[in-house]
């Protein structure tokens, strides 16, 4: 019997602020969930701490809210022990680099097969509204007693450089473009990631979704208001790695499209290097029946209890030689 | 030549030291499995700087004919090959011992020797030196070490090499000087009168990935042996080890092996860890055997993670026990101090684990490569608020094998983080104790379920309830991704599934149900895994031993030379550091009237616990916080003192280079 949308939600309270660019994000993994029509046993959401990490508890598979900022090493954790879980990962910009930049970028360097997506508002919503990483140099949003002092970082680049295979941007007012992005996250061979805007209508009264949708950006010329997204694929931009060679090219075009902001800012798939073995393929280069036996496969004990492992060759070695 | 009167009762003291990175542990190893070889027990252990490559490294090795647990203050055979070993330890050697050096180095002052720091130059001029006035050389201290009635063996290892590579045609020197540890090991062997054929094979033993350097060191070793015995006239002398029916039971294992090989045995199938001195090694040990046999002839094996920080070790190792693997991450104090918020998750979502915690001398880097047991009661309490968590603590190389599987059966059965408490003096001692017996092993996996979960372990709307409220504290668990068992979890209070809850009633159920485990832990843990006791206390004087870990091996060894001398005292080694047994220790403790706590920490640590539950003070307490682990004779001496009745309540030990 097919899963329908509604399967995969659950009956607990959302208390997100009303118009929170969240639940967008929220009915998008759900919608994905059924497109893609994934068993909910064989899903786990992984959250860290903040509004974004309350998401799991509003989608019914497995879903572990876990601590600030370390979501991605638990969900690592479980994907590398058992390889079949669907994982996604989600968490805030502060949550991932801010106190959880160093696990950002390690789990760059081993790509392993999962998504990330990063629920991007530029503030600490839930500690009511302070700086967070992506909000940029001097601007002051409501809650700050002063404009920001520090320099945000671009998420994009940094996922690039950090080793990322799959790298895009949505907007969780664009729930299509949205839902694509998710799919085509999930089916990437590797360690997607998203950064998807979000707009936290309670403290960031700067990139609001107005904002986003140009409001204050009117074309000269005819007045009319111009949105300030706009599609990577519809201006011919192309970010998959095509061959080896291309490489260099490629992420110096995906550093300057990740620059651009303010009127004008992309959406899509920056990046995308199917050429880079995951993290359980270079595991199985060293235990080769990891794919049909990884950790949570392995059978530990006997009928009786006993330990199934023999060690007795190791401890042979370590008796007398006769 | 084996001493029965004193504190080498029956055994042999052997301390090789060098430049870190000049072979000193690969000579060392070469010995001891060259004494296990010809059927004798050995306890080693490693001292070393952090430090790469220069500062001063030793090996202690003692052999005996009978099983010894520690090591002892004095040595009986000093081989060194450079100058400092010769400052540092010559005047630990006893009469009737003896001392290998190089004749070229008689001259070098301490000023020459740069790694030998100001305070310790200081401490040997005003010890030594400072008696007769004799130059601060390498000769001067040779003649206090001989006015102590030492035999000095002088080995011009440089002619020798000069000699030998002649001998082996290979003009290239440089290549040959590596090869002086092997050759300082063999000038000792060649004075003991050491069989030579099992030297050779020890040395093809420790070499045995590489048979080439194998071969070249076996070679020069007979020739520094033959040299040996011809010069100083030794080949009439009688063996002072001769070779003995090896016990065909016993192994020779390092204590950097011992718990990994549990973990194996326990199935253990992913360990993550970053970096760290003393525990690194339990990972690699790991990933260096990660295909691992089985009885039914498959294959298993096992994922090995080094992450980015200690954070990321225990998150992704509590990621791996959420689908149902047998889990752990290893680290020391530093590392263990990054872990105690992920550690209350572990505790809050009721997910077995096991931390490996190899405790170092702190705070902060404190002597990053020395020992301690100060992490006891940070280990008992790691982490805010208030959750359950099993503290274990093993004693020796033999128990930290079978304790790190009782260590996951813990961890599965009460659903909970378990530290398994080990150390620096355990990671790099090595010991000859019993064959591991993987037979008597049995895993207790709890209730995690292997098939689908009942309709009793679900709630009103059908959903299972991984947190069920029940009159047990444990409930049902599955991993992810079993059908028809999703479940949440949070850091938040939650619910009986799983979700964010603030409801106060919930919140002191469930605080209930997880603390609750601790009783029953406490109820189910049999007592030889809470405490043990060995000896019996003389009813007229009533006195006993108390302490924790690493110690075990010291305090029995002093134990069992006071019985020798008349003197019966119990000593009660605490394993299960938290729940803490009161009840058993109360009872272990009934006949005593003088109880002595003895730690290798500055507070007395578990001294302090057990005033706390025990509500009775601690009559002496022997500390030592110097990083260098006790010896058999510091305990001794400062029981004898207590024995006597002229001993300070606090006794501070202070021995080791």
């Amino acid at each position: 019997m097919a899963l329908k949308l509604s399967d995969y939600k659950t009956e607990v309270h959302n208390d997100w602020c009303p118009g929170c660019g969240d639940f967008g994000i929220l009915s998008a993994i759900q919608m994905t969930l059924a497109d893609l029509q994934i068993p909910r046993h064989n899903a786990a959401i992984f959250s860290g701490i903040g509004c974004s990490g309350k998401t799991p508890h509003f989608i019914h598979t497995y879903g572990i809210h876990t601590l600030h900022g370390r979501v991605l090493p638990f969900a690592q954790g479980a994907k590398l022990c058992n390889p079949q879980l669907e994982i996604l990962a989600v968490g805030g910009d502060g949550d991932g680099l801010g106190i959880g930049a160093g696990h950002f970028i390690s789990a760059g360097r081993r790509n392993v097969d999962m998504v990330y997506i990063i629920f991007n508002n530029a503030v600490y919503g839930l500690t009511k509204g302070q700086a967070a990483p992506t909000l940029k140099l001097g601007v002051k949003t409501k809650s700050l007693p002063q404009p920001n002092v520090n320099n945000s970082v671009n998420p994009i680049a940094l996922a690039l450089v950090s080793g990322f295979t799959f790298i895009g941007r949505s907007y969780s007012y664009d729930i299509k473009h949205l839902k694509d992005m998710i799919s085509r996250a999930i089916k990437h061979r590797g360690l997607a990631f998203l950064d998807v805007l979000q707009p936290c209508p309670t403290y960031n009264d700067i990139n609001t979704k107005e904002w986003f949708q140009g409001l204050d950006n009117t074309d000269p010329g005819t007045g009319k208001q111009m949105p300030r997204t706009y599609k990577l694929d519809q201006v011919g931009y192309d970010g998959v790695v095509h061959d080896d060679g291309d490489l260099n090219a490629k992420m110096a075009e995906v550093i300057l499209k990740s620059n651009e902001w303010g009127s004008k800012i992309p959406l899509g798939v920056f990046y995308q290097n199917d050429r880079v073995p995951t993290y359980q393929e270079r595991i199985s280069s060293k235990i080769h029946n990891y794919a049909a036996s990884p950790p949570s496969r392995q059978v530990i004990e006997s009928f009786d209890h006993k330990a199934v492992a023999d060690i007795r060759k190791l401890l042979d070695t370590l008796k007398v030689d006769n | 030549m084996l001493h029965e009167d004193n504190e080498f009762s029956n055994s042999l003291t052997w301390v090789i030291g060098g430049a870190q990175g000049s072979g000193v542990d690969s000579a060392a190893n070469i010995f001891s499995r060259a004494c296990f070889q010809a059927g004798f027990y050995i306890f080693g252990k490693r001292e070393y700087y952090s430090n790469i490559k220069g500062e001063h490294s030793y090996f202690t090795v003692r052999v005996s004919e009978h099983p010894i647990r520690s090591h002892v203050d004095g040595i009986n055979i000093l081989v060194s090959f450079d100058s400092e070993t010769i400052f540092r330890h010559a005047d630990k050697v006893t009469r009737g011992g003896f001392i290998i050096y190089d004749s070229e180095l008689g001259s070098t002052t301490l000023e020459e020797v740069p790694s030998i720091d100001e305070h310790a130059a200081e401490r040997i001029k005003k010890e030594i030196f400072g008696k007769d006035g004799s130059p601060y050389s390498v000769n001067g201290m040779l003649g206090f070490a001989k006015n102590n009635g030492a035999i000095l063996y002088d080995v011009p290892y440089f002619q020798v090499l000069r000699a030998f590579s002649e001998k082996v045609n290979e003009p290239a020197l440089s290549k040959l000087t590596r090869m002086i540890n092997v050759m300082a090991l063999a000038a000792s062997m060649a004075v003991l009168g050491f069989d030579k054929e099992v030297l050779a094979k020890a040395i093809r033993f420790v070499f045995k990935a590489k048979p080439k350097i194998a071969e070249s060191n076996v070679l020069a070793a007979n020739y520094s042996y033959d040299y040996t015995r011809s010069r100083f006239n030794l080949i009439h002398s009688d063996p002072m080890l001769s070779p003995r029916q090896p016990p065909v039971n016993n192994i020779l294992v390092q204590g950097n092996q011992s718990s990994a090989m549990g973990k194996i045995v326990a199935g253990c199938r992913f360990q993550t860890y970053y970096p760290i001195t003393p525990a690194s090694d339990d990972s690699e040990f790991l990933e260096s055997n990660q295909i691992i046999e089985q009885t039914d002839g498959g294959k298993g094996s096992i994922v090995v993670v080094q992450t980015e920080d200690e954070i990321a070790a225990i998150t992704m190792a509590i990621g791996g026990a959420l689908t149902g693997v047998r889990s752990a991450t290893a680290t020391s104090g530093p590392g263990f101090s990054l872990m105690a918020e992920a550690l209350g998750w572990s505790g809050m979502n009721e997910v077995p684990l096991v931390v490996s915690l190899y405790q170092r001398t702190g705070p902060s880097t404190g002597l990053p490569t020395r020992h301690e047991q100060s992490d006891l009661r940070f280990a008992v309490h790691a982490g805010h608020g208030e959750f359950p968590r099993i503290v274990f603590a093993s004693g020796d190389i033999e128990e930290s094998f079978y304790d790190s599987i009782k260590a996951f059966n813990f961890a599965e059965r009460y659903q909970l983080p378990v530290i398994h408490m080990l150390d620096k003096a355990i990671a790099n001692s090595i010991i000859t104790c019993k064959y591991f017996d993987q037979e008597q092993v049995r895993i207790d996996r709890g209730k995690l379920l292997k098939g689908l979960p009942s309709n009793s372990d679900r709630g009103i709307a059908g959903h299972y309830l991984r947190f069920k409220l029940d009159n047990t504290p444990i409930s049902t668990r599955v991993p992810l991704g079993t059908e028809n068992g999703i479940f949440w979890n949070t850091g938040d209070e939650h619910t009986e599934e799983g979700h964010i809850t603030e409801d106060p009633f919930i919140r002191t159920k469930m605080m209930d149900k997880r603390l609750s485990k601790l009783d029953l832990a406490l109820h189910e843990i049999p007592d030889e895994d809470k405490a043990v006791q060995y000896g019996r206390s003389d009813q007229s004087v009533g006195l006993t031993a108390i302490s924790w870990g690493s110690t075990k091996g010291a305090i029995m060894d002093a134990v069992d030379r006071l019985a020798l001398e008349g003197k019966q005292m119990q000593f009660v080694q605490v394993r299960l550091m938290h729940p803490f047994p009161k009840d058993l220790l109360e009872r272990l403790l009934s006949g005593t009237r003088i109880l002595v706590d003895i730690e290798m920490n500055h507070t007395s640590q578990l001294g302090s616990l057990i005033t706390e539950y025990l509500r009775r003070p601690v009559d002496y307490k022997i500390v030592k916080y110097n990083g260098r682990p006790i010896s058999s004779s510091e305990i001794y001496n400062a029981l004898v003192l207590i024995i006597h009745g002229n001993a300070p309540r606090r006794i501070v030990l202070e021995h080791g280079t």
